[in-house]
């Protein structure tokens, strides 16, 4: 049980004050930018990434998960009552969720999920406790080709099996990989894709990237269509104290929600929308009133909650095991290692031990924090919901501009954060995912770097990638991945196919 | 099946530029021949291509109607809105250089509140103000990023120094 003494010199580090202020003020501003349309936890900690100029890593790691783990919560509560999900893992608790609000039972909604989330972030982040050193065994035997292929691996499933269409996935992500290459190439010295402009030398800095995307693109959209819609917020009603009929119609689904959740996000695949799915229909199975799903059904709640939450936690062991983000704050997170000089992967249990224990610990916390935030304090939270869309989205745009700015004072970069922010407004007009595009400028140089090593090793053979069993099963998998829902959305049409040509 | 679409099919020639456009400066990256094998290229190259065939089909599914539904094809961007925007950033670049953060702050968050329907300009502005003297000392004073001083920032920082 090394972990658990891991664990336990981890709490010494999370429990100093100093530590526990962070984590509360990463839990409470996480829960207000989840609550609050338009703002996610990529973009928050990417405005906040110059604090790691600042703050020793320990501190601001642990505020940065508390964002993460907050604008789950946040998100949820939004989802329920204004039923505009916030990101594509929560359009399912907005499903079922939005319809006990509107039949006047909001309270148990936000408490079953309040709790879920509780109950799943807590597992999981003691499922990343036991399952990282595990996979940190396992990733040591990793040459440069095996880390290429899996990297090949995490582009398939997060472009183009997550999303609703493998060509716009895959076209997000190859603009990330394209937008990660501009700038200096660190082995040769050579400028590519500057376009004799000096300010690009040095690259495109995510977090022009994740805030143009973000917070302009978004901001831009919502005010294309700022006529349409109009959002009617439920106020909140019923008790918080969930019933006995409640309580144990949901705890089942937390556990079943769980169990799916941790294992696919840890997978180097990740994604919280499979989960979540898989998670609501396995309840509208289990449920012994099925035909209460899609009028409110409490355990269409739980278990999809629990599922986000748990896949949330699961993300971190690839991210801090293989140095290999699956999400788009993962992404953001990794850069902030990066801006650190330190490395994630199978070293990084080794070399930062109170950096990754204090962090697993002060998740734990966090989440007890959360449940205390997000529960009685519910009503304060709410209020936020109110704040009118022009001061709102104005605001957002002037923090855009703060976190931009302040990278290196130079108008260019606030140009280039309004053209990829109307790149980002194209993408979401046209319904493109933007995550990929994150997700292909933090990974791409650091695939290249892999495959250059791997192709010096092998004296330029590329057939290394397939020779390596290791490697190969992997591209075998990421092969997989990306035909078989071909397959099946072809015995899908065919299907939906006759249902139209019926009705 | 209605037609070909319009804003998609633009869309997808756009992105066919782009991908054109990281082919050519690929090509243009010298190349030391030491590198030859494994270069600054080759990846850069893969990207050209798989964008290339991306767009391309893109392009095919945009002829043959495009992907979106067509409630979301009817849809009409408020181009209003988007012109208060544009107005918006667009003062921003220009002054946050000689007149600070605040000053382009202010105008950038009326415009984009004006944007979003809000005719109380002078409210709008006032709360403009104070969101963004907030961020200017939660950012510069505490922080210590620079953001962009001007005359007005100049004036705060020179009142914290007697403080």
């Amino acid at each position: 049980m090394e972990s658990l003494q891991h664990l336990a010199s981890g709490f010494a580090v999370a429990l100093t004050p100093i530590n526990l202020m962070w984590c509360l003020l990463g839990c409470t501003l996480g829960t207000a930018i989840g609550v609050l349309p338009g703002l996610g936890p990529a973009l928050t900690i990417a405005l906040l990434l110059p604090i790691t100029f600042k703050v020793e890593p320990t501190a601001a790691f642990i505020l940065f998960a508390g964002i993460y783990y907050g604008a789950m919560y946040g998100g949820s509560t939004t989802s329920i009552l204004l039923n505009t999900p916030g990101e594509s893992a929560t359009i399912v608790t907005a499903l079922e969720g939005n319809k006990m609000a509107r039949g006047g039972r909001a309270g148990a909604a936000l408490a079953t999920s309040a709790i879920g989330s509780f109950v799943a972030g807590t597992i999981g982040t003691l499922g990343i406790a036991f399952l990282a050193p595990v996979v940190v065994d396992i990733a040591l035997k990793f040459g440069p080709a095996d880390y290429f292929s899996l990297m090949v691996l995490a582009f398939v499933t997060v472009s183009a099996v997550l999303g609703s269409s493998a060509i716009r996935g895959l076209s997000a992500l190859f603009l990330g990989i394209w937008l990660g290459l501009i700038g200096i190439d660190l082995q040769t010295g050579q400028a590519r894709f500057t376009f004799g402009v000096q300010e690009l030398l040095d690259g495109v800095n995510v977090i022009i990237v994740a805030v143009g995307l973000f917070a302009v693109g978004e901001t831009l959209y919502m005010a294309s269509r700022r006529l349409s819609g109009g959002d009617e917020i439920i106020p909140l009603r019923g008790s918080l104290w969930m019933t006995k009929e409640e309580w144990s119609r949901s705890w089942k689904p937390w556990l079943r929600g769980t169990a799916i959740g941790f294992p696919i996000g840890a997978m180097p695949a990740g994604g919280a929308e499979i989960p979540t799915f898989l998670s609501y229909f396995m309840e509208k199975k289990f449920s012994k009133k099925p035909e209460e799903f899609g009028h409110g059904a409490i355990e269409g709640v739980a278990g999809p909650e629990a599922a986000n939450n748990a896949s949330a936690a699961g993300v971190l062991v690839p991210m801090l095991t293989l140095g290999l983000p699956t999400s788009a704050t993962a992404a953001i997170m990794l850069s902030a290692f990066q801006s650190y000089g330190i490395n994630p992967g199978p070293m990084l249990l080794t070399t930062q031990p109170q950096l990754v224990w204090g962090l697993i610990a002060s998740l734990l916390i966090g989440n007890v924090m959360l449940l205390a935030l997000n529960l009685p304090m519910i009503a304060l939270w709410v209020k936020m919901l109110h704040i009118p869309a022009p001061l709102l989205y104005a605001g957002i745009l002037v923090f855009a501009t703060i976190g931009t700015y302040g990278i290196s004072q130079s108008p260019f970069d606030l140009v280039l954060l309004y053209v990829i922010g109307t790149i980002g407004f194209l993408m979401r007009r046209y319904d493109f995912p933007t995550a990929p595009v994150i997700i292909g400028v933090i990974l791409g140089p650091l695939a290249e770097q892999n495959f250059r090593q791997a192709m010096t090793i092998s004296a330029g053979d590329w057939t290394v990638f397939f020779t390596r069993p290791l490697s190969a099963s992997i591209l075998a998998i990421a092969a997989f991945a990306i035909l078989a829902p071909k397959v099946y959305e072809l015995a899908a049409s065919r299907r939906s196919g006759a249902l139209i040509v019926k009705s | 099946m209605g037609g070909a679409a319009r804003g998609e099919i633009a869309l997808a020639l756009g992105l066919l530029c782009i991908s054109g456009i990281v082919l050519w400066q690929t090509l243009e990256i010298p190349v030391s021949p030491i590198y030859a094998r494994v270069g600054p290229t080759i990846i850069p190259m893969m990207t050209g291509v798989g964008l290339g065939c991306l767009s391309f089909a893109l392009l095919v599914s945009a002829l043959r109607g495009g992907w979106q539904t067509d409630e979301e094809k009817e849809y009409t961007p408020d181009k209003l809105a988007l012109g208060w925007l544009g107005a918006g950033m667009l003062a921003n670049i220009v002054l946050i250089g000689p007149a600070g953060f605040t000053v382009a702050s202010v105008v950038m968050f009326t415009l984009v509140a004006r944007g979003f329907g809000s005719t109380r300009i002078l409210r709008d502005a006032s709360i403009g103000l104070a969101f963004s003297l907030v961020a200017y000392i939660g950012f510069a004073r505490a922080l210590g990023i620079k953001i962009g001083a001007g005359p007005l920032e100049r004036l705060i920082d020179s009142l914290f120094k007697m403080i």
